[in-house]
């Protein structure tokens, strides 16, 4: 190369940097995280996820092309209206970027057809429909951590596999509880094993006495808690009170964080099987960095798979913007869509045209109180299962951006 | 097999007792709703926060201090007690001479503080709590397996509950007390300090709750909205007991339990409304509720 080419192409760049930059708007990447901060699901996400977002911008050094990031966060009570409102404040007043986190099926949709009307950006990480990236699917959106498909077929194709061929179903009645029974119940159809029979619990339920007596009389091999938090909590509670690990059958929380499992205690949980999207012992990068939000956070816990999926989702935004010299919402989620995610959360993980982020999910078995050797010692991991595995194909989700339609 | 609409008759027997078992929890909690409400006037919102804080507390004597269940059993509801004393004493007198709706006002705003304050420090996820060594397993009854824990917890409240009527109707504390709702000045008159016995009632009726939670405790995910779940639940339990019945309250509760049992088994989906549906029932037909006088 030529000292005229290289004066010449040092040009270039001076001159592009600037352009790039001013493509900032407001010279400030303004990231909203918008959770529950008080009920049911404020341990799982909460302030643990506001932790795990400020980490990221911070591992990111703060900065993005001389633009200032700043992190924002609020209560939607797992309100729908509430969430929409404070959506469309951050967007309309207070020039929010993208909204991260969300739980809730019903509030993420909202949050989705917002985000997707004024072209902002929304990275799920602990929403479970997996309509965000079906027939709900949105150029803007990203569907980070897990979803009501890869949960169905993570345990219920695996346990039907490994012998656990005849499922009953103890589901809590709404459309969360509904859709994760019967996305299950064609994973173990598929897997070549029957369904015996299902109870409809009503949401929310204290005392699960009754529905697994009916459970414990079906004979079932396998007895699925289509449900979440606090009934999933009564309900493996009682299960090991009822004696029901005891008889032979086998019980699996379809959608069970590690905070659940905290909660029961090991004496109690021991043996439930389960698929999470990520697990705070998996390797020195986990630890290293679960130890880093514990600190932050006090109270000696533990981070869960959709905090730390918060975080990962945050950086990987920031390394979008920073590769695509804007933050404007569809150009940004373009560029996610051609880089790799590599970070603690997942290695070579990539984002499909629907949204969904496609990555190794974890099936995993509580440890009995004598394995556990220190504090949030929880999981043996019995097998990874790969992205491509877990997720419903690209062709299945009837999502208009892959069909063109 | 013999059955009954197409259910086995063992499968019926299995789900009446299950039934039974949840009743004796509707049953201590509407007897300690009935018993402020009846003697004192007092509709009293706190106490699904006091049932919390007796599962609570429970549980931090066990972590904190290494207290087990059984000394745990006698000592939560006594500091719930304690505080509902101060509760008494400090908030709710001074609107003793207002509408009952004042009453029900604070101790709503009560509950809330009580449980956010709670929701603070330990967020919603639950503390384990397990079920003490001397009543873990369970017996075969045939027809199904009964743990031992929970025949334990039907027993208890059985003994409470009885215990509860047999003071208040029975002893001459109970017929006092009774006498001082009626007619305050005229026992005053007699030598009687009624403010006290105020308190000590509001007291009463909330250790009631904090036994409640303890007992609840092993079976039940204890966190700080464990209350506002059963609450409301237990409130219809007293209406259509009928307002300050505290026998009616009592039947009604374990009642009510075995109705919902049968629930599960006919038409799980409607388990959690069958109880509103018989007090809307109930209010139309008899709006004193089935034990309470008119008027």
């Amino acid at each position: 190369m030529t000292l005229k080419k290289v004066m010449m192409l040092s040009a270039t760049l001076l001159l592009a940097a600037p352009a790039a930059q001013a493509q900032i708007s407001d010279n400030l990447v303004k990231i909203g995280v918008l959770n529950d901060q008080s009920g049911a699901y404020s341990d799982l996400a909460g302030k643990g996820s506001v932790v795990a977002a400020q980490m990221a911008i911070d591992d990111f050094g703060g900065k993005v092309h001389g633009a200032k990031i700043e992190l924002i966060s609020a209560d939607h009570q797992n309100k729908p209206d509430v969430g929409s409102a404070i959506a469309n404040r951050w967007i309309d007043v207070e020039q929010v970027d993208a909204i991260v986190d969300v739980p809730t099926s019903s509030v993420a949709l909202a949050i989705q057809e917002i985000t997707r009307n004024k072209d902002r950006v929304h990275l799920n990480s602990t929403a479970g429909a997996s309509s965000l990236t079906g027939e709900k699917c949105s150029p803007t959106m990203v569907h980070w951590s897990y979803d009501t498909y890869a949960q169905a077929r993570g345990t219920g194709t695996a346990l039907t596999k490994a012998g656990g061929d005849s499922w009953f179903f103890i589901t809590a009645d709404y459309a969360f509880g509904n859709a994760l029974r019967d996305d299950t119940m064609a994973a173990v159809k598929d897997a070549g094993g029957k369904v015996l029979g299902s109870v409809s619990a009503p949401f929310p339920n204290t005392d699960f006495s009754s529905f697994l007596l009916q459970a414990q009389g079906s004979q079932a091999k396998v007895i699925g808690l289509a449900n979440a938090g606090a009934d999933t909590i009564n309900a493996i509670k009682q299960a090991h009170e009822f004696g029901i690990d005891k008889g032979g059958q086998k019980l699996t929380g379809l959608l069970t964080f590690i905070s659940d499992i905290h909660s029961l205690g090991l004496e109690t949980a021991q043996g439930l099987v389960l698929t999470d999207s990520w697990y705070w012992d998996l390797n020195d990068d986990t630890r290293a960095w679960a130890k880093r939000w514990s600190a932050i956070m006090g109270g000696g816990r533990m981070p869960t798979s959709v905090q730390a999926g918060v975080y990962s989702a945050v950086l990987h935004y920031l390394r979008a913007i920073d590769k695509s010299g804007t933050d404007e919402a569809k150009k940004v989620v373009d560029t996610m869509k051609t880089m790799p995610v590599n970070d603690m959360y997942t290695k070579g993980g990539k984002i499909r045209a629907d949204g969904r982020m496609v990555h190794d999910m974890y099936l995993v078995q509580v440890k009995k109180p004598s394995e556990s050797k220190y504090p949030w010692d929880y999981y043996n991991i019995l097998r990874v299962i790969p992205g491509e595995d877990a997720f419903r194909p690209l062709d299945k989700g009837n999502c208009p951006l892959v069909s063109g339609k | 097999m013999i059955g009954i609409f197409g259910i086995p008759i063992q499968v019926l027997f299995g789900q009446l007792l299950l039934g039974l078992i949840n009743g004796a929890f509707y049953a201590v909690l509407s007897l300690g709703l009935a018993l402020i409400f009846g003697l004192l006037n007092i509709i009293n919102f706190a106490h699904g926060a006091q049932y919390m804080m007796g599962a609570f507390i429970a549980w931090l004597m066990l972590t904190i201090l290494g207290i087990s269940y059984w000394p745990a059993l006698l000592l939560a509801p006594l500091l719930v007690g304690l505080f509902g004393m101060a509760t008494e004493r400090l908030m709710l007198r001074r609107l003793a001479k207002l509408d009952p709706l004042y009453g029900l006002l604070l101790t709503f705003g009560l509950a809330l503080v009580i449980e956010g304050l709670f929701r603070q420090v330990y967020g919603v996820s639950g503390q384990p709590y397990q079920v003490p060594a001397l009543l873990q397993g369970g017996v075969n009854l045939g027809f199904m397996y009964l743990p031992i824990y929970r025949g334990w917890v039907v027993l208890a409240s059985l003994v409470i509950c009885l215990g509860s009527w047999a003071l208040i109707e029975k002893t001459r504390l109970g017929a006092l007390l009774r006498a001082a709702t009626e007619n305050p000045s005229l026992v005053r008159a007699f030598g009687v300090n009624v403010p006290v016995m105020i308190t000590a009632t509001y007291g009463f009726g909330a250790a009631l709750a904090g036994l409640a939670g303890v007992l609840a405790a092993p079976v039940y995910s204890v966190n700080p909205l464990m209350g506002t779940n059963i609450i409301i639940t237990v409130f219809a339990v007293v209406v259509i007991g009928g307002m300050g019945s505290i026998l009616g309250s009592v039947l009604t509760g374990f009642g009510l339990g075995l109705v919902e049992g049968l629930t599960k088994v006919f038409y799980p989906e409607a388990s959690a409304t069958v109880i509103f549906v018989i007090m809307a029932v109930v209010l139309l037909i008899k709006p004193a509720g089935l034990f309470g006088k008119a008027g």
